[in-house]
């Protein structure tokens, strides 16, 4: 953190300073510094209330910050939230993509929400199709797949534009470990490819997963850094232990 | 643009894929307007009534033959005596009995003047009222014709003329109600509901997250709803002329001109509804409560406004769909024009304008 403020805001995919969300006289997110690097995976971690999800609603423009500075991909969260909707993708913890559509029906819908042209939407949708093993799907309406599946396509919704900040809000909520590892081989492999991961969790297996993560209780910041590094500085073996150890505290 | 016809594409999938939003669309108008067009009818057919023909001559087996002749009536029962009158009533079997006086052809051709008795069951008043009236007219018929073919000339002849609606078709009166009703359906229900379903799902969460402007995603969501009821209500039209012969009388200019801009105040009590709730039942529940009973009940569709109480008439001043239908009887029936209606017009602008400044003030306090 120290080293963070001597470079500046504009190399960071996410610049996070005195980060403050109040609703009413109840403080949601109190005084959050951060900063996420380019191409990282980023966990935020923290029971149910804790503010994973209002912090990710901030940088994702849709709750704007009582106080404080952010910056998406460089740009401010206040005065250039427009530039930044066109760099993001999200998806929400509760599943939320159309269920009266197929598959290729909702990723041309947000193709052409992201203004892609059908020739971009259909090199996507044959992008999706092969990356994910989605062939034969395609044409099946979502509200017939099963929860694991519809995770994947709202996965490949958010990532449709080929943005450079997927934000993933519980994206595994409700489905077994076999699942949940299959959806990170595909977090890994946009990763790989120079897309910056948020993803929020409670699921401490999938803390593991994640280059750095960050600890939070009650709307405060307990600790960030790589798993290894806080299991280490906390003198525990397992990322539960981590877990209890610092909210506990 | 390219991204509103993308959200208006996926709008039309979401409508044509669920079967219950097609019934809703389609299927209700139709029944509407076959249960207000036939079953639910104020006009009278067949009463049974009892006849106590003193006289049995010449004139009075004219008036009775009128009667039996006519759809109004059916003859249920001669009577002998005035002593079965009572009985006959308590029994149920007629709703009226006519008693016509002793000598009543020689009555007319000497004194010019002779009496019938007219006496009605007005348990059920409307009925009583209205067979009374049928009656009535069929013996200022009848007097019309004797002074016709002969040469007494009666002491009085009445003339009613019924205006708009000569042969007074409760149907003509009810289809400006129905497409009230269903615009009420799909446009403020319809609409809010779908809104609120993907708050509810979070789907406009992920809506809001993209570049699309929150007014796209509005005007995205009213537009197919506004095509739908632009059809149904030519389809109701149509209907409402095929099957009920109903007239409009003044340009279909000012028709749909008039809908439209009760179309546009429907979705924007829709929206208005949407922004402040949160989920769908709350807001089929207000769509309900709020509008459709208000439609039926207070805004003259069924109840002529005249005939309420003082505190429901002022009531009935905010009700929206109150000038629409007001409006649309009056293009319809009476061929009027904005000369008649501009107040119609200007009240249904109004009204859609504050409902907008609401839900903008609504709309840009939860979101950025």
């Amino acid at each position: 953190m120290d080293i963070a403020t001597t470079i500046e805001p504009q190399k960071y995919a996410i610049y996070a300073r005195k980060l403050v969300k109040k609703f009413g006289n109840f403080i949601a997110d109190d005084n959050l510094n951060f900063e996420v690097h380019p191409g990282e995976i980023f966990g935020l971690l923290g029971a149910n209330g804790a503010g994973k999800t209002t912090a990710i609603k901030m940088m994702t423009g849709l709750l704007k910050p009582t106080s404080g500075i952010l910056k998406v991909n460089g740009y401010d969260i206040y005065s250039e939230s427009e530039i930044i909707r066109k760099s993001i993708g999200y998806m929400s913890q509760k599943f939320s993509l159309y269920e009266e559509l197929t598959i290729y029906e909702n990723i041309r819908f947000f193709g052409g929400i992201y203004g892609l042209n059908l020739k971009s939407i259909k090199s996507r949708a044959e992008w999706a199709e092969h990356t994910f093993s989605l062939s034969g799907f395609m044409d099946k309406r979502v509200s017939n797949l099963p929860l694991g599946w519809k995770q994947k396509v709202a996965f490949v919704v958010a990532s449709i534009h080929n943005p450079a900040i997927i934000f993933l809000d519980e994206p595994t909520g409700g489905v077994d470990p076999s699942v949940r590892r299959n959806f990170w081989d595909n977090i890994y492999q946009a990763s790989i490819n120079g897309t910056t991961i948020i993803v929020t969790t409670h699921y401490m297996d999938e803390a593991e997963y994640c280059q750095r993560i960050c600890i939070m209780d009650q709307g405060i910041i307990k600790a960030i850094g790589k798993p290894n590094e806080l299991k280490n500085k906390f003198l525990v073996n397992t990322m539960n232990e981590l877990f209890i150890k610092i909210v506990r505290n | 643009m390219k991204q509103l016809i993308a959200f208006i594409k996926k709008e039309f999938f979401h409508i044509f894929r669920d079967w219950r939003t097609l019934i809703v669309i389609f299927a209700i108008p139709a029944i509407q307007l076959i249960v207000f067009g036939y079953a639910i009818s104020n006009d009278l057919n067949n009463i049974s009534i009892g006849i106590l023909d003193k006289s049995n001559d010449e004139f009075s087996k004219k008036i009775v033959s009128k009667m039996t002749f006519s759809n109004f009536f059916k003859i249920g029962h001669i009577l002998q005596s005035e002593k079965e009158i009572e009985k006959l009533f308590k029994s149920g079997k007629v709703k009226e009995v006519v008693i016509i006086q002793q000598n009543f052809s020689k009555s007319i051709i000497k004194n010019g003047i002779a009496s019938i008795q007219i006496i009605a069951d007005a348990s059920e008043p409307n009925t009583a009222n209205l067979a009374i009236n049928y009656t009535s007219a069929l013996i200022n018929n009848f007097v019309q014709d004797i002074s016709k073919t002969t040469a007494i000339v009666p002491p009085y002849s009445i003339e009613v003329k019924m205006l708009y609606n000569p042969t007074l078709q409760s149907s003509w009166m009810f289809i400006p109600g129905i497409i009230a009703l269903i615009l009420t359906l799909i446009s403020v229900m319809l609409t809010s509901v779908s809104i609120v379903k993907e708050k509810e799902y979070g789907s406009m969460e992920l809506l809001l997250v993209t570049p699309l402007k929150s007014l796209t995603i509005i005007i995205g969501k009213v537009v197919p709803y506004f095509i739908l009821s632009i059809i149904n209500i030519s389809f109701i039209f149509l209907l409402g002329h095929i099957f009920f012969a109903l007239p409009v009388q003044g340009s279909l200019f000012t028709l749909y001109m008039l809908s439209t801009m009760y179309i546009i105040l429907a979705l924007s009590i829709g929206i208005f509804i949407s922004v402040n709730v949160a989920n769908q039942q709350v807001a089929m529940l207000i769509s309900l409560v709020a509008l459709m009973l208000p439609t039926i009940l207070l805004s003259g569709f069924i109840f002529p406004i005249e005939n309420m109480p003082k505190w429901l008439q002022l009531f009935s001043i905010i009700m929206p769909p109150r000038y629409f239908i007001e409006g649309l009887r009056g293009i319809m029936l009476k061929g009027n024009g904005f000369q008649e209606l501009w107040i119609n017009f200007l009240v249904i602008m109004f009204m859609t304008f504050i409902f907008i400044i609401l839900s903008i003030k609504r709309f840009k306090s939860r979101l950025i």
